[in-house]
């Protein structure tokens, strides 16, 4: 047993963080330092900066234009990339719909759709989530009727994120509404955001952002061709897709990064009139977080190195601890960078308003924008299977009651 | 020890309630939000003829006569309503600065206005600097003449945008942090030397950062005593804790209520979500946030009058921080419990939850109160 990182580990880290360090566009890291989530045009920016270095496509193979990094370094690479802080990369590109095409996709849409996914040059959004499908997913109702070569679709989804932004969608339908099992009836389709009888509507979320649609489907004509895998088996393709990555579920980079904002803002506001920094309750409130951090990373890094050294493809029960403590902290660090900033933290910054005017802002950009990344993580404990759900799986796998 | 309402509490909760549910559905509140000043003048007008505006002023002012527990019982359904007009801010903040530190005559020309309706007062105490801290002012009244010259800012001053006169701290001698030397003015939230920035909070009420320059007052303007301002600037703090404390009980049986109903209604596995036994244990939790919540904010209501100061900030320190927690469990739980849903601003869980959020925050927060707290333990 060893904690340390491998001499080639400690070089790899250096490397990346030098690579950030150099080429991280100055706008784009002032704005992510405020707090700011990145903007679509960021996020692109960023990727394909990164995708020139051979560094978007983190967890593909080699063959199809992959770093070919073992887990511990996709580790390292995503935990610098949040400290920095620089944009994330695009999970439904690279995390999600990438594995994908390699372990199920034909060669014509490995070819067709991977380069275009690492490079962003497409948008990709996920509809899964219905109205009525949200925990229990395997209950969609969104159906797919086959029409010659063609397949038509009509339903609903919810809560696709940046559906507004995409040009792509990978999308759960129900293909046999018949199937015994409600799970055998499922296919999983691509589908050109810009197919006739879609139709994208904003949710404004409780931050006053607009993240989450709805997406209707009217009679819309998928080719066939744009099916992965067969028909009827979608629901392998989406349990491999939710279940095989287990590096970054945590985002711990991205609590640190909270963490070490705040403490660095804690300097510039007083609690009982001396620097937050130096008030007991709040150094020990950071110890706490520092703690749980701490617990997590060696949690992360010892479900990391049984990842590389098995492979066997079976998610594991673990990687439910990291999405579970991961979000808790996210939350937790959040909150605090939210009350770092205190009374001044509460109004709403409106950029738009501030660029009209000449008088001094309302707040210090960072304090009104920690509140908007603390409302908006209250969903890190609804998405990506809430932590009820996690839960549940955890009892089952490892309590086996 | 009593718990019950007399028949008069009773009557006053039930016509609140009452308006509440005719006037505030969450659809109404969102036509309100777009009137000219982020709230509704109409029902403006109606508080004041149920006489809530003046609620806590003696008869002689215009007034209801009313105490601690008349504001908490309308603060609680407020809190339900979620309403965004400038009760707090005129009656309980600006209202008992000038019932408490105002001479006969000072209360005989303000507190008939504010329980019409026809003034708003605001407190404009905190400032950018300052944070959490009270004697940190440093917004300054110079004498001159008969009156006194006020310069500096003012920020997030709750419903400082419509306020139609100011209480403005400010100091008249001492330096930053000096306990002594802080007093109050009304201000003429009008004059040319005030300018005022109004936005909206969070919470979706309105707030404004002031600067006053050079702002001209007479003599007659002090509020209270030269210089010891800081014992009534705590007195309006701990009327605007009860209060917001009670307000943060209805948000949390608003939210407990819908999430409950949720829970009954929601499938997913083929059985409602409330099935079960991690979300009905969940509810429970909240069910037990809220009613330690409840007895936190009667705490602060019936403290609220206490004379010995330090027995009634101690209590009033206790309130806030149960009543901040229990407002924190209830408002998180019930997004979690709502889903994606809960995370949107379609429905009103969100906006509940925003507004404990403010709560928790307003004249300081939980770590403030505990740390104070610290303190005191013996
Ligand atoms: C910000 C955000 C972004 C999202 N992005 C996407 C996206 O891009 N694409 C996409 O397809 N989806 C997306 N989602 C949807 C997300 O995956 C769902 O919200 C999630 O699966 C929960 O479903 P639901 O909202 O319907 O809640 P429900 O499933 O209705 O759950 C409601 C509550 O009941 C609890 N619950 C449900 N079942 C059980 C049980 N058996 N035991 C105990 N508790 C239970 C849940 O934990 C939750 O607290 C996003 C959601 C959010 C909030």
């Amino acid at each position: 047993m060893d904690l340390r990182f491998t001499p080639d580990e400690a070089a790899f880290r250096d490397e990346v963080r030098a690579f950030i360090r150099d080429n991280l566009p100055a706008d784009i890291r002032e704005r992510m330092r405020l707090g700011y989530g990145p903007r679509k045009e960021d996020t692109v920016r960023w990727q394909r900066i990164l995708n020139k270095r051979g560094w978007a496509a983190i967890s593909w193979p080699e063959e199809h234009g992959g770093p070919g990094w073992t887990a511990i370094q996709k580790m390292i690479f995503l935990e610098e990339n949040q400290v920095a802080p620089a944009p994330e990369l695009s999970s439904f590109n690279i995390t999600m719909l990438g594995p994908v095409l390699i372990q199920f996709g034909t060669d014509e849409q490995k070819k067709r759709f991977l380069p275009r996914a690492a490079n962003l040059d497409d948008w990709w959004c996920q509809g899964f989530s219905e109205p009525g499908a949200g925990s229990d997913l395997a209950s969609l109702k969104t159906a797919a009727k086959r029409d010659g070569d063609h397949y038509v679709v009509n339903g609903q989804k919810i809560w696709t994120s940046t559906a507004h932004h995409a040009d792509w969608c990978f999308l759960l339908v129900r293909t046999n509404p018949n199937a015994a099992k409600r799970q055998e009836g499922i296919s999983f389709l691509l589908v050109d955001m810009k197919t006739p009888g879609i139709t994208v509507r904003p949710i404004i979320s409780i931050d006053g952002s607009h993240h989450l649609n709805e997406v209707f489907f009217d009679d819309v004509r998928v080719p066939v061709e744009n099916r992965v895998y067969e028909e009827n088996k979608g629901w392998d393709v989406a349990k491999f897709l939710l279940g095989n990555e287990r590096t970054g579920i945590a985002r711990l980079g991205k609590s640190k990064e909270r963490v070490r904002s705040a403490k660095e803002m804690a300097r510039s506001v007083r609690e009982g009139g001396k620097p937050l920094i130096e008030d007991a309750a709040f150094r020990q409130r950071i110890a706490q977080l520092e703690v749980d951090m701490k617990a997590l990373e060696i949690t992360q890094y010892r479900v990391v190195s049984a990842y590389d050294k098995q492979r066997d493809g079976r998610p594991d029960p673990l990687s439910s601890v990291l999405k579970v403590k991961g979000t808790e902290l996210l939350q937790s660090t959040t909150e605090l960078a939210m009350d770092v900033g205190g009374p001044m933290s509460m109004p709403i910054w409106a950029e738009e308003l501030a660029a009209l005017s000449n008088e001094p802002d309302v707040g210090p950009e960072w304090a009104t924008q920690a509140t908007g990344s603390y409302l908006f993580l209250r969903a890190a404990s609804i998405y990506g299977g809430t932590n009820e759900i996690q839960k549940n799986i955890l009892t089952k796998a490892v309590l086996r009651l | 020890m009593d718990f019950t309402l007399t028949e008069e509490q009773r009557l006053l909760k039930d016509s609140v309630d009452r308006l509440m549910t005719e006037r505030y559905a969450f659809d109404q509140r969102k036509n309100y939000l777009k009137e000219p000043g982020g709230w509704s003048a109409a029902l403006w007008s109606q508080y004041a003829e149920l006489g809530l505006l003046g609620l806590p002023f003696a008869e002689q002012y215009g007034g209801f006569g009313g105490g601690a527990v008349e504001i908490m019982l309308v603060m609680e359904a407020f809190g339900r309503g979620l309403i965004l007009e400038p009760f707090v801010a005129s009656v309980v903040l600006g209202g008992t600065a000038v019932r408490l530190g105002g001479s006969e005559q000072q209360k005989s020309r303000i507190l008939p206005t504010v329980a019409d309706g026809s003034t708003k007062l605001a407190f404009a105490h905190g400032e950018r600097q300052a944070r959490y801290d009270v004697t940190d002012v440093m917004t300054t009244a110079r004498k001159d003449g008969s009156g006194w010259v006020l310069d500096g800012a003012k920020s997030v001053v709750t419903h400082g945008d419509c306020a139609d006169a100011l209480v403005v701290s400010a100091r008249t001698s001492g330096e930053r942090d000096d306990p002594n030397g802080i007093t109050l003015f009304l201000v003429d939230a009008g004059a040319s030397s005030v300018a005022r920035r109004g936005y909206a909070v969070r919470d979706e009420q309105r707030a404004a950062e002031v600067s006053l320059s050079g702002v001209r007052v007479d003599g007659d303007a002090v509020l209270g005593e030269i210089g010891n301002g800081l014992p009534l600037i705590e007195r309006v703090m701990e009327a605007g804790i009860a209060a917001t404390a009670a307000e943060c009980v209805g948000c949390m049986g608003a939210l407990y209520d819908m999430t409950l109903e949720y829970s009954r209604t929601r499938e997913q596995f083929g059985r409602t979500i409330g099935s079960n036994q991690v979300v009905q244990h969940r509810l429970a939790d909240m069910l037990m946030s809220l009613e330690q919540g409840r007895s936190m904010a009667m705490l602060a209501a019936m403290m609220v009058d206490e004379p010995d100061a330090a027995e009634r900030a101690h209590n009033i320190a206790m309130a806030k921080v149960g009543v901040g927690q229990a407002g924190r469990f209830v408002s998180q739980n019930a997004v979690q419990l709502h889903g994606g849903i809960g995370m949107t601003e379609e429905l009103a869980v969100g906006h509940y939850f925003r507004r404990c959020m403010v709560i928790e925050r307003l004249f300081g927060d939980t770590a403030h109160y505990l740390a104070k707290l610290a303190v005191a333990v013996e």
